[in-house]
């Protein structure tokens, strides 16, 4: 019954979040109209996900997020640092093969989203069998160090929270 | 301590319009379309991250309201920046490269982009496309048929 009623209660808890803060007043009248939608689109748009991911590891979110926030810091520093300093003819960009390990499409897409805002690399494309990552790199005198880092940092603790 | 609030706020405001300032320099600067990419995807991030901390921060400081608008903001970027350069990157892909010169995908097959049985949603129109055009034909044929009887029976009757 409560399964019905709340196919996925993260979502409730998001969607009621987001709304308060896009209305940007906290008062009961935005709470009952944000809980509304966040019970009415789950349950509207639940047939959609057939086979959904679990999240299974809960705190490794927060860590994840922390991490990524910080990397995305750093990253910025870098690229202007690159930008401003490094004259093109010194640059080396290089694409990188980054094999998968993960398989749920939430995960990859996560990972995905990930690889282009964090230090100089930038998810292209995915293989047509969705095994691996296609990625560039702005300034990369050593190719497999970014793909090892891509995936001790980032795809083992995806991997932790979806599998 | 409002000094203090100015003075942070100015300085974010000022990050925010260096790192903006550097990310579209580097599109200008940088060698061609796939290193450009890069520039304004993150340099970009942290110019408005900066400048929507420095907005909550004013005002929590002298508007005495929390706004939480502004983590919107950066949620909707952090969600649509990573999928427009895969767009970008994509559409380069086709353009001006060639599956000879990127590294290959691990074991079979080749990247999506220049594999386009992979790509369903085309099959798929095919698909519709035909089934449409087989209905048209039969609907022909049937019209013709109908036709044909008519006349055949005003023949008839004639």
């Amino acid at each position: 019954m409560l399964k019905k009623l709340l196919p996925h209660p993260h979502l409730t808890l998001l969607l009621t979040v987001v709304w308060l803060l896009l209305a940007n007043a906290y008062t009961l009248n935005s709470l009952v109209f944000g809980l509304l939608m966040g019970l009415v689109i789950p349950w509207i748009t639940a047939p959609y996900w057939p086979d959904r991911p679990r999240v299974r590891n809960f705190p490794m979110i927060v860590e994840y997020v922390l991490i990524v926030l910080w990397d995305i810091l750093k990253s910025n520093i870098t690229v202007a640092r690159i930008v401003l300093f490094v004259p093109n003819a010194k640059l080396e960009p290089a694409w990188v093969t980054v094999p998968l390990d993960l398989h749920e499409p939430e995960a990859i897409t996560a990972l995905a989203g990930t690889i282009t805002m964090t230090p100089g690399t930038l998810t292209a494309e995915l293989a047509a069998d969705g095994h691996s990552l296609l990625v560039h790199c702005l300034h990369a005198p050593d190719p497999d160090g970014v793909r090892d880092e891509i995936k001790e940092r980032y795809e083992r603790r995806l991997k932790e929270i979806f599998e | 301590m409002e000094l203090f609030w100015e003075i942070l706020i100015a300085a974010l405001l000022v990050i925010g319009g260096f790192f903006g300032l550097v990310g579209s320099f580097g599109l200008v600067k940088l060698p061609d379309p796939m290193t450009r990419l890069h520039a304004p995807t993150k340099a970009a991030t942290l110019g408005v991250g900066a400048v929507l901390i420095g907005s909550m921060v004013y005002f929590a400081a002298f508007k005495g309201d929390l706004s939480l608008h502004e983590l919107m903001i950066t949620l909707f970027i952090f969600l649509t920046a990573p999928i427009t350069a895969h767009f970008i990157a994509k559409a380069n892909l086709l353009r001006d490269w060639r599956p000879e010169r990127l590294p290959p995908p691990e074991g079979e097959g080749d990247w999506a982009v220049y594999t386009p049985a992979a790509d369903t949603s085309a099959l798929e129109l095919q698909e519709v496309e035909d089934a449409d055009k087989e209905a048209a034909r039969e609907a022909a044929q049937a019209a013709a048929q109908a036709a044909a009887g008519t006349t055949g029976s005003e023949a008839e009757r004639g």
